[in-house]
């Protein structure tokens, strides 16, 4: 029985993994379209996002069934509890990819502008997040997830940036004040990614250590 | 090795076990076990076949006086009275401390008589209140409802779920303060085992319980807490929903997610 | 093995058992047709005459029965509490395997060697005289190996469960074997009985020995009185007599009564047995 489960798991894993490489592309397509005013890269991220939906669909059936037929505890248990969180929280991602990817439609069809702000930085921070993230998953990484959930610090810092410099440009530079509030949309979404991939190495700490620390607040202790 | 740390504070125990060593001739078979098991709780003891758990279980009502050229060291405490000291009346130890096994057993006589067997032997004679133990410890198995009309009735007639709640009932009818169990499940059907495993819980109100199982599901369904038990040793004892979700040794983790040896 | 030498065997073993049969079908039909001209109530109820040649045999029967309730009485209970020991006491070491072989060995010695024994000890040194007393205790020690095997065997047939279950209920071991032990155990152990009277009845040897008297047209008072037996009557009128030849109905008739008391015996025993069997099933 041992036998078959851990086939399972391994399987579901794979999955997993698989869906969090997709996720991750679509996020990285979906900001490089915005930066690179490119229409068609946008598109292509918003008719994908149907695929990871299916991804999410089949990773949940699996954790049922594994749930229900061989009734894992210990460290299974905490695979599968970890894997279904996991599966909603890359969802997510691939959600807010497709809502970054709108954006990047709607300012490619206006004139040229420059971001005010460092939106790459944000963009590569929120990427990072998410791969390591998934790292942290593939090799059970606890160290890697505490240092994801202080990079979600840094995310939050940036965003407050973002907002105080949009804030006075909005009242000044009332020409661009719709391409302003899109980019200010696309912040938003990249500092949710960031969430979505600290909830994620939350998940891998509880899997791998048993503890639940979400809600509480972070000890370096390393 | 038991931490005291495992249990709620005001927990009361009844059982204390102090390095018990057991040998079968000159074969080891337990490993300075130290054990505590709380008072009004069901303890669920589990391992692989051969690790000792059900050797355990029979020294607490020194069942395994019987076997020759056995051997028991350490300290048994069953409230705070050592059961090996030298004096000790076995009689009385296994009225307080009574016993169901794998295999349901009971006598081929009638329901009453298996039931009122315990109470004869230590020398309750007035019929009127026979009857009412019988009844009494029937209603406690939960199998009175199904018996009552065929007291009488022999009881291999019974199925094998009912037969193994009247091997309760009668365990029951010595008036004992714990109850172990072994196995006592494992030769029934699931609409049976089940059954047993409310009984379990409902017993567990009143009576300090250990139970023996295979059927590491069980332990998790039944029990408060769970002691893994390996080659002769116990490797861990904790809450039960800590061993099935955290436990803390690799061995214990092993052993219930199915991946020995 | 093909399907032609497995039906080889099956005929083989079938045509064995029907010539058993068969032999002691002949047997009896023998006794029966030779020894039913015999039967009739003055046969069986009155005294012998004219040394056996004519009247009853009333005086054998009743010796034979004395002979059998005596054997029982001494060999059952000595035979069951052997058992009970060797089963539920004694260490399961190697004196107890050296006991049992001899016990075992004991049921193989011939029935001459025990009436020797029984003249030897009840009836020269005890002082019995050759009596009831001195011929039922030799038949005793005869039959007793075969009611200490069969009780044993009957006593440890009787499931673990049990035992454990009576022990855990707080039971001593002499409770648990008195209650839960014994009243289980008592078929096999009847069965024993049933061996031995069949024994006890039909022996010549031992009696001839220790208690039968050749001729004795009366009834004994007491156990030490001697009595006529009628496995050694039949002997006698058969292999002693002067009218031997003239007297064969009366053989006949003598072999078929102890054919129909053991008959009688046995079947009275097999009832209680299957009393007990009902009674207690698992």
């Amino acid at each position: 029985m041992a036998k078959h489960m851990q086939h399972d798991i391994d399987k579901l894993k794979a999955k997993i993994i698989a869906m969090g490489e997709a996720v991750e592309d679509r996020v990285y397509q979906a900001t490089l379209s915005v930066i690179n005013r490119d229409p068609a890269k946008a598109n292509a991220v918003i008719k994908g996002d149907r695929e990871i939906d299916d991804m999410e669909v089949e990773i949940e059936e699996d954790c049922l069934k594994i749930l229900a037929l061989y009734q894992p505890v210990a460290i299974d248990l905490r695979f599968i509890v970890a894997a279904l969180k996991i599966n909603s929280d890359l969802e997510r991602i691939g959600d807010l990819a497709v809502n970054i990817a709108e954006r990047g439609v709607f300012l490619a069809g206006q004139a040229q502008f420059a971001i005010p702000f460092d939106l790459s930085a944000m963009v590569s921070l929120a990427e990072k997040m998410v791969t390591e993230s998934i790292d942290a998953f593939i090799n059970h990484d606890v160290r890697l997830a505490h240092h994801i959930r202080a990079a979600d610090d840094t995310m939050d810092a940036m965003n407050r940036e973002m907002y105080t410099q949009l804030k006075g440009m909005l009242t000044t530079d009332t020409d661009h004040v719709n391409n302003l509030l899109h980019v200010l949309s696309v912040g938003r979404h990249l500092e949710r990614i960031a969430d979505h991939a600290t909830n994620i190495a939350e998940d891998v700490i509880y899997l791998v250590d048993a503890q639940i620390i979400r809600h509480t607040p972070e000890l370096y202790d390393e | 090795m038991v931490e005291q740390s495992i249990y709620p504070k005001d927990q009361k125990m009844v059982i204390t076990t102090n390095q018990v060593n057991f040998f079968y001739g000159a074969t080891q078979a337990l490993f300075g076990i130290s054990l505590l098991i709380p008072a009004k709780q069901v303890t669920a003891l589990i391992g692989p076949s051969g690790c000792g758990k059900s050797t355990f279980l029979r020294c607490l009502n020194r069942m395994n006086d019987t076997i020759p050229h056995s051997r028991v060291e350490g300290e048994i405490l069953i409230n705070q009275q050592d059961i090996y000291a030298p004096g000790t009346d076995v009689v009385e130890l296994r009225k307080k401390v009574g016993m169901v096994f794998q295999k349901s057993n009971p006598f081929p006589k009638s329901i009453f008589d298996n039931v009122a067997y315990g109470p004869r032997i230590h020398g309750e004679k007035n019929p009127r209140r026979l009857a009412e133990i019988v009844e009494q410890s029937l209603q406690q198995a939960a199998i009175w409802d199904e018996v009552k009309d065929r007291l009488q009735a022999n009881a291999m007639g019974l199925s094998g779920g009912q037969q193994q709640r009247l091997c309760i009932a009668r365990a029951l009818a010595v008036g004992p303060k714990i109850l172990l169990m072994d196995e006592p499940a494992s030769a029934l059907d699931p609409k049976a085992t089940t059954r047993i495993e409310d009984l379990i819980g409902e017993l567990r109100t009143n009576y300090t319980i250990v139970i023996v199982t295979h059927n590491m599901q069980q332990a998790a369904r039944v029990s408060d807490y769970t002691a893994f038990f390996y080659e002769g040793n116990l490797i861990e004892c904790d809450q039960t929903p800590k061993i099935f979700t955290n436990p803390r040794e690799k061995q214990t983790e092993d052993y219930i997610t199915g991946r020995f040896g | 093995m093909n399907n032609t030498t497995d039906k080889l065997i099956l005929l083989s073993m079938r045509l064995i058992t029907y010539a058993i049969v068969l032999v002691i079908g002949y047997i009896l039909f023998d006794i029966i047709r030779n020894g039913a001209s015999a039967l009739n109530w003055q046969f069986v109820s009155a005294f012998p005459r004219r040394s056996g040649a004519s009247g009853g045999i009333f005086p054998a029967i009743v010796g034979t029965l004395y002979l059998v309730v005596g054997t029982i009485a001494v060999s059952l209970p000595l035979g069951i509490g052997g058992a009970i020991y060797l089963s539920e006491y004694a260490d399961q070491g190697r004196f107890n395997t050296m006991i049992r072989l001899a016990i075992i060995t004991l049921a193989g010695v011939p029935s001459i060697v025990f009436g020797l024994f029984g003249l030897g000890l009840f009836v020269l040194f005890c002082g019995f005289g050759s009596s009831i007393l001195a011929g039922s205790l030799t038949l005793a020690c005869m039959v007793l190996p075969t009611i200490i095997v069969a009780s044993e065997e009957s006593l440890r047939a009787v499931p673990k469960g049990f035992r454990d279950a009576s022990l855990a209920l707080g039971a001593t071991k002499w409770e648990m074997i008195r209650t839960n032990i014994l009243p289980y155990s008592m078929s096999g152990m009847i069965t024993g009985a049933i061996l031995g009277i069949g024994r006890a009845a039909g022996e010549t040897a031992p009696i001839l020995l220790t208690v039968a008297a050749f001729y004795l047209p009366r009834l004994p008072k007491s156990v030490f009185d001697q009595v006529m037996a009628l496995p050694y009557h039949l002997y006698i009128l058969a292999t002693q007599h002067p009218e031997a030849e003239r007297i064969r109905h009366m053989q006949y008739g003598t072999a078929l009564i102890l054919l129909l008391l053991v008959l009688g015996l046995s079947l009275g025993a097999i009832l209680i047995r299957t009393h007990f069997r009902k009674k207690f099933r698992w």
